[in-house]
């Protein structure tokens, strides 16, 4: 297998784009990493997209993509797994990098979520879920988010407090990364008053819907040492799925599928959690960042509101988490967040990430999470 | 002898009250209390509709009948709001208890006697040998057109037979029916609520039919107003039932243990059916029962029980119909009874 | 609007809360399934699942799917049921500040939408106190 580099990044503003449709906005997004590169054809595009077809009407989204990023006739396929599509996309061009199948690829991720009404972006959102099992029952996203956040407060003892804390700081960070779609802070009061969307949670709790893009270009090592681009090493990639539905687990409060993606993506990197300088996490809802700090080992199990109470998972913690401002305030386009973590942890490896920089981030680690878990894709990535 | 294995009702929690119909109408609350002898009505959730409360109800039926329910081969639903206008409501109940496929099924319409009309087709079947077991519900969630008297009453419940020939509860003696055609209330088809012709209703309607049944299976039957424990007639408002029963020659007694309009309102199909399953909740074997249903249109069922001993062993195995009545209640206002009811105009 | 046959098909759990049992291990699969996700095996018998249980957690549904608009808001949990089978449905007929992991609940069925103003009616269970 050839070790992998990522030689290009691109990302722009997120937020509610209704100027743009789903090609522009992925196509500027897909110019600025190869740009950033300094290449200018690929040899395979991979596209990470939640739902075009319920978004936007759109299927077959790869071959579009390619033909008016002005790079048919290369190879190009989309990949799905609800809101893991984008770090899914990541895993399947460094599967094709390492594999020797292809030498540049260009992995990106895209969702244009507002040109349906909210109730519709609702229902697409929940086709994540169990349609017939969960979904017929009137059950939605910031639902099941919901039905895990009470059981985690009943079984550990977190507080509706650290839940808010966890959105303050996500929007502390976000308000340092002019891309983010709500780039301003919030407080604890702010999210306690919020409008109650599914009990416990409240508005400020979930992250929004969102118009957006982002893009990875990939080379082996070997290629990228000639390009003489700053080197960023894919050292571990981890996949995993657990029961579709979330009344399936034998746990409601433990998130398996990051826990065992995880658990091979840090054998394949040969590091622990400890090694981590900096994390993206899926942090869909206040509760999600808690849950997936415990099962990436991050933080011990229950104790992942208690950490962000502590401030641990700050900018200036031990463990900075989501330094992006993470889903909550960069924003959600769900097929895109997967790309734009590792976009954000290849700014941070290489000190671009200007006011939000976490000091000398070497080592740092992406988990982006489909539905209320049933798949999550993490990665390793380290500055060489 | 052929009679009722098992018996159950299902009544929604929600209820309103007289008074806040009457607030919204700048009607005088106190005398459509007084007048209808009527103090609140129970309202469906948006979750319920007669099929539901069908289920509920032939579900505490099988409980008391502990029988297999595909040797059930004939399950009727009698209502006045089927929820859907072509599509039984009995085959969505058939299924839901597993008495399909090998089944009878249809759906009864005699404004508020459909429930008695299942009844009597039931246990004709049963009686003739053609089926093993029938099962009849009344049920309703009925509509009276906002500001209309008939909005007072007109509310929601349930009432479940099963009939067999073997461990009955309750011998069905005899059975009469009286009908004529007295257009004193109806609906038009795709018509919302239905129209009613006021005090028309009353005399050459209520009365001249349930006097006609009652005096009739007693003929029939060779018994008197003296020999009946307890009787029930349809109740469309607290008085018709008692002014009926004093013109037969029953007691206020009679009558009073299945008379539950007062906190029930009137579920039409559901009415005198649910009067019955109140009554049987409370009678001891032995104990002979008349019950008179009215449907405007217009007809009356009239059927003679008499309660054996196996009551004694059933009653228990489902809740009882005053308990339904008295527990979990939610009281609604008119604004939150105008949306469940779906009388509010929204955009589509 | 989709077609009826999508509801049609899972009616024996919608309405009678029809399980798969694996006949090697006895796990028990809802939905049925065709393999078994504890033994692999693929041998099941029919049983039907016990009609109350306990509420393991809950929530309340304040900006439901289009079709729940009319009911909303309302309460739904994974209720775990007596024979150890997990559930997620609402729970009606039960004030909100009555909701309580471990409270006692009871099946019944129930509306649980429509297909608009002239579309199939769908029904199945819903939770209520026991």
């Amino acid at each position: 297998m050839r070790e992998v580099a990522v030689i290009g990044v691109g990302m722009t503003k997120w937020g509610e784009l209704w100027e743009k449709s789903l090609r522009q906005i992925f196509v500027e997004t897909a110019l600025l990493a190869l740009d950033d590169a300094g290449v200018d054809r690929i040899d395979s595009l991979i596209v990470g997209s939640m739902s075009s077809g319920l978004f936007v009407g759109q299927e077959h989204i790869a071959s579009l993509l390619a033909d008016y990023l002005g790079q048919t006739p290369v190879p190009a396929a989309r990949v799905e797994s609800a809101c893991a599509s984008g770090g899914l996309a990541l895993r399947m061009g460094f599967i094709e990098v390492a594999s020797g199948m292809a030498d540049v690829v260009l992995a990106g991720g895209v969702e244009k979520m507002t040109d349906v009404t909210g109730n519709e972006a609702t229902f697409a959102l929940g086709t994540a879920a169990d349609q017939e099992y969960e979904c017929f029952h009137g059950i939605t996203f910031p639902g099941l988010y919901a039905l895990i956040a009470q059981a985690h407060m009943e079984k550990y003892g977190t507080t509706r407090e650290q839940l808010a804390m966890v959105a303050v700081k996500n929007h502390d960070n976000g308000f340092l990364n002019p891309l983010a779609q709500f780039p301003f802070k919030i407080t604890v009061d702010s999210v306690l008053n919020s409008v109650l969307v599914a009990d416990p949670l409240r508005v400020l709790d979930c992250s929004p819907i969102t118009d957006g893009a982002a893009a990875l270009v990939l080379c082996p090592v070997e290629m990228a040492r000639k390009l003489k681009k700053p080197i960023v090493k894919i050292t571990g990639s981890g996949q995993a799925t657990d029961t579709i539905a979330l009344s399936s687990r034998k746990d409601i409060t433990w998130l398996e599928s990051t826990f065992q993606a995880a658990k091979k993506a840090y054998a394949m990197a040969g590091k622990k959690p400890e090694d981590i300088d900096v994390v993206e996490v899926h942090d869909c809802f206040t509760i999600a960042e808690i849950c997936v700090t415990e099962a990436l080992g991050l933080v011990e199990k229950g104790k992942g509101g208690k950490a962000v109470e502590e401030g641990l998972t700050a900018l200036n913690g031990k463990i900075p988490v989501n330094a992006s401002g993470g889903l909550k305030a960069k924003g959600h386009p769900v097929g895109a967040t997967g790309v734009a973590q590792a976009v954000e942890i290849v700014k941070q490896l290489r000190g671009e990430a200007g006011p939000r920089q976490v000091k000398a981030a070497k080592v740092g680690l992406t988990q982006n999470m489909g539905g209320s878990g049933g798949s999550t894709v993490v990665h390793i990535l380290e500055r060489v | 002898m052929e009679g009722i294995v098992g018996y159950g009702a299902s009544i929604p929690r929600n209820r309103i009250k007289v008074e806040e119909i009457a607030k919204v109408w700048g009607a005088d609350a106190p005398s459509y209390r007084k007048g209808l002898l009527v103090e609140e009505k129970s309202v469906p959730s948006p979750d319920q509709d007669t099929i539901s409360m069908s289920v509920e109800a032939s579900k505490s039926a099988l409980k008391r009948a502990r029988i297999n329910p595909r040797e059930i081969g004939a399950v009727y639903v009698g209502s006045e709001s089927h929820p859907y206008a072509v599509k039984p409501s009995g085959t969505v109940l058939a299924e839901a208890i597993g008495a399909t496929p090998e089944v009878h099924t249809a759906d009864f319409e005699f404004a508020c006697k459909a429930g008695t009309e299942g009844m009597f087709v039931a246990l004709s079947l049963v009686k003739a040998g053609e089926i093993k077991y029938g099962l009849a519900v009344g049920a309703d969630t009925s509509q009276g057109a906002p500001g209309d008297a008939l909005e007072y009453t007109a509310s929601a419940g349930a009432a479940a037979f099963i009939f067999g020939l073997e461990n009955v509860i309750a011998e069905a003696l005899d059975t009469y029916s009286y009908t004529t055609d007295t257009p004193d209330f109806w609906r038009r088809e795709y018509q919302y609520y239905p129209q009613h012709g006021g005090r028309f209703t009353g005399d050459p309607a209520y009365f001249k039919h349930i006097v006609g049944a009652a005096k009739g299976i007693m003929e029939k039957s060779g018994l008197k107003p003296a020999d009946f424990n307890y009787v029930i007639f349809h109740q469309p408002n607290g008085k018709f039932p008692f002014r009926v029963g004093e013109m037969l020659g029953f007691e206020k007694k009679q009558i009073e243990p299945g008379w539950l309009v007062n906190k029930l309102g009137n579920t039409y199909s559901g009415s005198s059916p649910m009067g019955l399953t109140a009554t049987l909740d409370i009678s001891k074997p032995g104990d002979m029962i008349l019950i008179v249903s009215y449907g405007s249109g217009a007809g009356s069922d009239a059927f003679v029980f008499r309660v054996t001993e196996r009551i004694e062993k059933v009653r228990d195995l489902a809740p009882k119909t005053r308990e339904l009545l008295e527990k979990n209640r939610c009281y609604l206002d008119y604004g939150t009874y105008a949306k469940f009811r779906q009388k509010i105009k929204k955009a589509t | 609007m989709p077609t009826p046959s999508r509801y049609w098909r899972e009616i024996p759990q919608r309405y009678r809360l029809e399980a798969g049992k694996c006949r090697n291990c006895g796990y028990v699969a809802f939905p049925p399934r065709l393999v078994c996700p504890a033994c692999k095996a693929r041998e099941f018998d029919t049983i039907t699942l016990a009609d109350a249980g306990k509420i393991l957690t809950y929530t309340i549904i304040r900006v439901p799917p289009q079709p729940f608009v009319d009911q909303a808001p309302y309460a739904m949990g994974i209720v775990e049921l007596d024979d150890g089978v997990r559930l997620t449905g609402q729970i009606v007929d039960c004030d909100f500040e009555e909701l309580k992991t471990g409270r006692r609940v009871k099946i019944e069925f129930r509306k649980i939408y429509q297909e608009g103003e002239s579309g199939v009616i769908y029904y199945g269970y819903k939770f209520v106190p026991d």
